[in-house]
């Protein structure tokens, strides 16, 4: 079975993202970088996929030049193959952009399933997977909270609001996994010496089909950032055995109680 | 681009439209002349008479059976780029939920236009703009579309609130084309809901959400007993015990969970990270408790207890019932 995972190369989630003032584009320059850690689970589930049935994880990354890491990280994994598609055209892309990239790179590679996580942790606009689909031509079966491929059928639970649905796809198809579908492995030494001869294409758009751009149009622009108002401060206080109270009269002064 | 034609995209079950279907209907309404809904459900066409009360004229719907066990994506995305060609809208709204993400998401990529997710607001002064907040909610960032149309917007839920327009039952328009034969390779073979009883999360007037400082699932048990005194209260979750299977996705607050907007907001262990107070900051009044006086959901707390949840949970269930009585 040949799996292509999505990963993407984010700023480091515990520090506080930044915008720059004049390109309002994020602020990569002088920011710890990382491997999304929600990608890490879809590098997990194509793992677990491959070594059940046989085949081969190539990861596919659109981002900068140091993206690399990312992809060596899921190499170091256990992945068999990576895929970066640089350009400085690609800079501040937007989800239309970044889907049609990614799908001209996994479509390249051939695929039996794309595996993808429900959002990335910067953007999170969560659209890039079913964009995929779409240009892809495949069903795309989202949130997924466990997976499993039985034969030529994926099997999915798949969130709701509410719980679940089951549900069963044919593929090839797209599937995006939640957090917590499994338990992502850390890369052991060995997979971490051995990722460095693993191969590792170097894309441009161009290599593509695409323009320089991606293929993108200007559809979109940011036209004002502020600072978000602020909730004035409350009163804090040292629980003494009484806090109960407080929080009692607290509710009958909202008249919840 | 003045908006004169807005679609809400509307998702039905048991014949009821979903609550954010209602509040982007009110929120079009101020916004365009002509608002319009289009929904694909089997019982779809039962949702005229509430679409219509809020503001919507008109209601394509798709009533085919096969609505019923597909996944929405695929199928309601061919449908819509059919009727936006005929019809023409200039914004089509969507509510950031799992089935009207794909829908949307398929749609763009489909007609080739931009989407911005995430929106907390949208707004006609010079071109359709969407207002959405970044980074834990402590920037407010602007996107305007600049491109042919249509626009189409993802907006969260509980970003407006609903009115009722008063106006009459929507005027129901079939909509016939055939669902394509390659939608049918995945199905929704059952629906399980794990949520439980009681008033429901999104809509309760009081919430009480548990994390990480609980420090043993059955801990969860002294929220559920808050709820039960309070009676007009639902239960919620920070993601760590969620992750940690201590209980369903379904009671997840935050980023990536559900939006609440109570009239107050009790945290009880919650450290305060911005992916979970983007879900809970637009409570009106917010009461937290925890052991470290820096956790950073201090910050948002009109009272906080600096203590220990589970001596302040058992005294608060009972000063509740000896108040009651
Ligand atoms: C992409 C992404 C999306 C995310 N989405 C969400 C989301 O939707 N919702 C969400 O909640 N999180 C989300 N998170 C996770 C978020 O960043 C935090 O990790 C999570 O909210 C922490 O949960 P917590 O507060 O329960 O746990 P912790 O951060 O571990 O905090 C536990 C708190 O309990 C306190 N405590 C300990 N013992 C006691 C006691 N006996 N009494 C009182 N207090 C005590 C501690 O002082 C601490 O402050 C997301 C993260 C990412 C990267
Ligand atoms: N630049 C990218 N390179 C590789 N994968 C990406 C990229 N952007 C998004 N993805 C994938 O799509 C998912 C959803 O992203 P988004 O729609 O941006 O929230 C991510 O979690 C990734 O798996």
């Amino acid at each position: 079975m040949k799996v292509v995972v999505c990963v993407k190369q984010i700023p480091d989630p515990n520090t506080t993202g930044q915008l720059d003032p004049t390109t309002h584009l994020l602020k990569r320059e002088g920011v710890e970088v990382v491997l999304d850690p929600g990608d890490e689970f879809g590098v997990e589930a194509g793992l677990q996929l491959v070594e059940a049935q046989g085949g081969e994880v190539t990861v596919v990354s659109m981002g900068p030049e140091r993206g690399v890491d990312a992809v060596r990280k899921a190499l170091a994994m256990g992945a068999a193959k990576g895929v970066l598609i640089s350009d400085d055209a690609l800079r501040g892309s937007d989800a239309l952009t970044t889907a049609r990239v990614l799908a001209a790179a996994i479509r390249r590679e051939g695929f039996d399933l794309v595996i993808t996580a429900t959002e990335s942790t910067d953007g999170y606009t969560g659209v890039v997977p079913q964009m995929i689909a779409e240009l892809l031509d495949v069903p795309a079966v989202t949130f997924a909270k466990t997976l499993e491929v039985d034969g030529t059928t994926l099997k999915v639970k798949r969130q709701t609001e509410a719980g679940f649905d089951l549900v069963e796809s044919a593929l090839p198809a797209v599937v995006s996994v939640t957090a917590g579908v499994n338990e992502p492995r850390y890369p052991s030494l060995k997979g971490i010496m051995g990722a460095k001869s693993k191969p590792l294409d170097r894309l441009t758009p161009g290599d593509l089909g695409l323009d320089g751009a991606g293929g993108g149009t200007a559809g979109q622009g940011i036209t004002g950032v502020e600072p978000a108002p602020q909730r004035a401060a409350g009163s804090i206080v040292k629980d003494d055995g009484e806090g109960y109270k407080l929080i009692a009269d607290f509710l009958a002064e909202k008249k919840v109680i | 681009m003045a908006v004169g034609k807005i679609w809400v995209f509307a998702e039905v079950a048991g014949g009821k439209p979903t609550p954010v279907a209602l509040e982007l209907l009110t929120k079009a309404r101020s916004l365009a002349g002509t608002v319009e809904a289009v929904a694909f459900a089997p019982d779809a066409a039962d949702a005229a008479g509430d679409l219509g009360a809020h503001g919507a004229t008109t209601l394509y719907a798709g009533t085919d059976p096969l609505w019923g066990e597909l996944l929405l994506g695929g199928p309601a995305a061919d449908a819509l780029a059919t009727l936006i060609q005929e019809h023409q809208p200039d914004l089509v709204l969507f509510g950031m939920t799992y089935n009207s993400r794909d829908v949307a998401g398929r749609l763009a990529a489909k007609l080739g236009v931009p989407v911005i997710a995430n929106g907390l607001d949208v707004s006609d002064a010079d071109g359709v703009t969407v207002h959405s907040s970044v980074f834990g909610a402590t920037l407010n960032v602007a996107t305007r579309f600049e491109g042919g149309g249509p626009a189409i917007a993802i907006i969260r839920p509980k970003s407006f609130v609903a009115e009722p327009s008063g106006g009459a039952a929507a005027a129901v328009t079939q909509v016939t084309s055939p669902i394509d034969e390659k939608h049918k390779a995945s199905r929704v073979t059952d629906r399980v809901a794990d949520v439980a009883a009681g008033p429901k999360l999104e809509e309760a007037p009081i919430v009480i959400s548990g994390g990480r400082g609980l420090g043993d699932p059955k801990n969860f048990e002294l929220l559920d007993r808050l709820a039960a005194v309070l009676g007009n209260a639902a239960v919620g979750a920070s993601r760590a015990v969620v992750d940690a299977g201590w209980v369903p996705y379904a009671m997840q607050v935050g980023q990536t969970g559900k939006t609440v907007k109570p009239a107050v907001y009790l945290a009880f262990g919650i450290s305060g990270a911005m992916q979970h107070t983007v879900g809970m900051k637009g409570a009106k009044a917010i009461v937290a408790v925890n052991r470290d006086e820096n956790a950073p959901i201090f910050k948002l707390a009109d009272l906080g207890v600096v203590g220990d949840a589970l001596k302040v949970l058992p005294a608060l269930v009972e000063e509740l019932q000896r108040r009651r009585s």
